[in-house]
């Protein structure tokens, strides 16, 4: 009996992890199913039903696909327009003026900084906390509580991101004011807390990045967090075996097996940063010169961008211009969650 | 029964002493690190309560009048703290579920065949586009839905045209959810269905899909919950409306972001009034939906 039992564990395990195998085995049961049923039957109707089903159902799965090859291209479509009658660099002017659609001048070059900016700091602040957190919900927490404890953490995920805006000024911000002067009077020396382009501290790139750090926080923690908890239980415990405190087990064993779902979680949550618009619009305040590389910078990223030029899409070349500044975001993150998967080599579901 | 050796049971322990204090520096680290990892948890809760004080403190005075959830604010003056938001409750409901009932369809049939059929690459490129799908931003799904449907095919601007937007970023989290809860029906049942000599499609549709049916429901709600706080497509594609607006298909419709947006520009106290009231009615809505989806997954057939 307990023979038996061992030797059913494996094929179980392995398709928890490798999707293939398990359906592998059972296409080989299901195969000759519907050939002999469809052939002993006369021609057609269980053999037409599959044969509709199986297309439909992929037909679904193409139409994924298809959607997304149709963002690009629509985009791309409808940008060309507008680059084409561009008078200013598309990539190095800091100016985005479609007033006037016979004199275009847009550049994008102060939309990466502030979005790349903005997103690159929250994340330097939300990753360390997202690997605490992960640990402490797999291996700190007692069982009972784990759950939900991470039932919390996903919570932080539930929450409007235009609320989070909300807060982020009318509250965070204040509340950070302290921090952000001190930062300014003792380390302004550095550029990332030189002054800004804003006359004032609150509603900057560093307030926009505290609150997309909060944002991109639960994504980050809940991929880490399935990695950690997949960390392999004789890994552990060998570990445990030669002496090793909690610690030591965590950076002998754990770490070494979840770094690359920790790395392919904080990419993720980068993509998310990136792409955040409606709180950041609501936060980051705007700016009359071009950005100085400065946390205490305002300015615009892609989407907030984008957002705030909503209500005037009328125009085809305006328009045109805004969609260009689109494409470039939807390449960009096309890009960041594409590594993330890579990385994450099938072992995560984001 | 079968593993009896002579490991398990030593005679005596052996000499001397088995294990050695630990030394204070690793003593320190691990402590150390215990500490880190609480503070961690502890840092990341702070924001949560802070931000649901805040909406629940400065939201309840508005939930609570007489007028919120039954009136609009249709002629009611910037400062008036009169009106209510049941044009916005009603937008917001009416585009997520125009979006989940065309999304929900899509995503289950590609979920199935991600799980029962996919083989090669195009479902090795499916289930790479469904991650980049669910990556997409919101603001790039509205202004791909702008370029085509409005710009291209000549469509207006309506409530409908969110829904398509809310189709895009709904559809990677059915799939994945419904993928997931397909991959925990024994394989079992689907052999003993085989061997009645059921066809595949009918085994998927009669057996596979019911067991795992509560699983997609609440994957359905979580989309849902996701999607009603969405701002960015409704700030391309719709135009904001005071008064209702049964029609989804032309003409302004009001939602709760959308409300909150358009009363960041009103510099009454009534503005805040009524933002905050807003942003405490949709997390109430939002949190209905998680918590359904919870109660749903507890009747599931499979466990995790």
């Amino acid at each position: 009996m307990t023979e038996r039992t061992t030797e059913q564990a494996p094929p179980q395990g392995p398709r928890d992890e490798d999707p293939a195998a398990g359906s592998a085995t059972l296409d080989t049961v299901t195969d000759p199913g519907p050939a002999r049923g469809g052939r002993s039957r006369g021609s057609s109707s269980g053999g037409r039903g599959e044969r509709v089903f199986r297309g439909l159902t992929s037909g679904s799965g193409l139409l994924v696909v298809v959607a997304i090859a149709a963002i690009g291209l629509f985009l791309l479509v409808q940008a060309v327009p507008s680059l084409m009658a561009n008078n200013a660099n598309f990539f190095t002017s800091p100016l985005f003026d479609t007033r006037d659609p016979a004199n275009l001048n847009f550049g994008i070059r102060d939309l990466v900084v502030v979005t790349v900016l903005s997103s690159l700091f929250a994340l330097v602040l939300a990753m360390p906390v997202a690997l605490g957190i992960a640990l402490f919900l797999t291996h700190y927490a007692p069982r009972r509580v784990a759950r939900p404890f991470a039932y919390v953490i996903d919570l932080l995920a539930a929450v409007p991101s235009i609320i989070y805006g909300l807060w982020g000024i009318a509250v965070l911000a204040p509340a950070l004011l302290p921090v952000a002067t001190w930062l300014q009077g003792n380390l302004g020396w550095f550029f990332l807390f030189a002054p800004g382009n804003l006359p004032v501290l609150t509603g900057t790139i560093f307030t926009g990045g505290v609150v997309l750090a909060v944002m991109i926080l639960p994504i980050i923690t809940a991929v880490t967090r399935e990695v950690f908890a997949q960390t392999p239980r004789f890994h552990i415990e060998a570990a445990q075996a030669l002496g090793a405190t909690r610690w030591e087990v965590i950076r002998m064993a754990v770490l070494p097996y979840g770094r690359s779902g920790y790395i392919a979680g904080s990419m993720l949550g980068l993509g998310r940063a990136l792409g955040e618009t409606i709180a950041v619009l609501i936060v980051i305040r705007a700016a009359t010169t071009p950005s100085n590389f400065s946390l205490f910078d305002g300015g615009y990223t892609f989407a907030s961008l984008i957002a705030s030029a909503a209500s005037e899409f009328s125009q085809p070349l305006p328009t045109g211009a805004y969609i260009a500044a689109g494409l470039v975001l939807f390449v960009l993150t096309f890009v960041v969650n594409a590594i993330a998967r890579v990385i994450a080599g099938g072992k995560v579901n984001g | 029964m079968a593993t009896t050796t002579g490991l398990d049971a030593p005679e005596r322990p052996a000499g001397g002493p088995t294990f050695q204090p630990l030394s204070t520096g690793r003593k320190v680290k691990d402590r150390l690190a215990t500490v880190l990892v609480v503070l961690a948890f502890l840092i990341a809760v702070v924001p949560l309560v802070w931000v649901l004080v805040t909406v629940v403190g400065r939201g309840i005075g508005a939930i609570l009048s007489a007028d919120w959830w039954g009136r609009s604010l249709s002629g009611v003056l910037p400062e008036s703290f009169a009106g209510g938001v049941y044009h916005a409750i009603y937008g917001t409901l009416i585009q997520a579920l125009l979006a989940a009932v065309i999304a929900v369809p899509i995503g289950i049939a590609a979920a199935v065949y991600l799980v029962e059929y996919g083989r090669g690459r195009l479902a090795k490129t499916t289930s790479f586009m469904v991650d980049i799908l669910a990556g997409v931003p919101s603001i790039v799904a509205a202004l791909f839905v702008f370029a085509a449907f409005i710009s291209i095919l000549g469509g207006v601007q309506s409530a409908f045209m969110v829904s398509l937007a809310l189709v895009l970023l709904m559809l990677p989290v059915v799939i994945r959810n419904t993928e997931e809860m397909l991959r925990l029906v024994p394989d079992e049942l689907r052999e003993a269905s085989y061997a009645l000599g059921i066809p595949k499609w009918k085994t998927i549709l009669r057996i596979v899909l019911p067991t795992a049916l509560s699983g997609t429901v609440t994957g359905v709600m979580l989309a849902l919950a996701r999607v009603m706080g969405e701002t960015a497509p409704v700030l391309v594609l719709v135009g904001y409306s005071q008064s209702i607006n049964f029609d989804p298909f032309t003409g302004n419709m009001a939602s709760l972001p959308l409300l909150m947006f358009s009363e960041l520009s009103n510099p009454e106290a009534a503005g805040q009034y009524r933002i905050w009231g807003a942003a405490l009615t949709l997390i109430l809505i939002i949190m209905i939906l998680q918590l359904g989806a919870s109660v749903v997954s507890r009747f599931s057939a499979i466990s995790k």
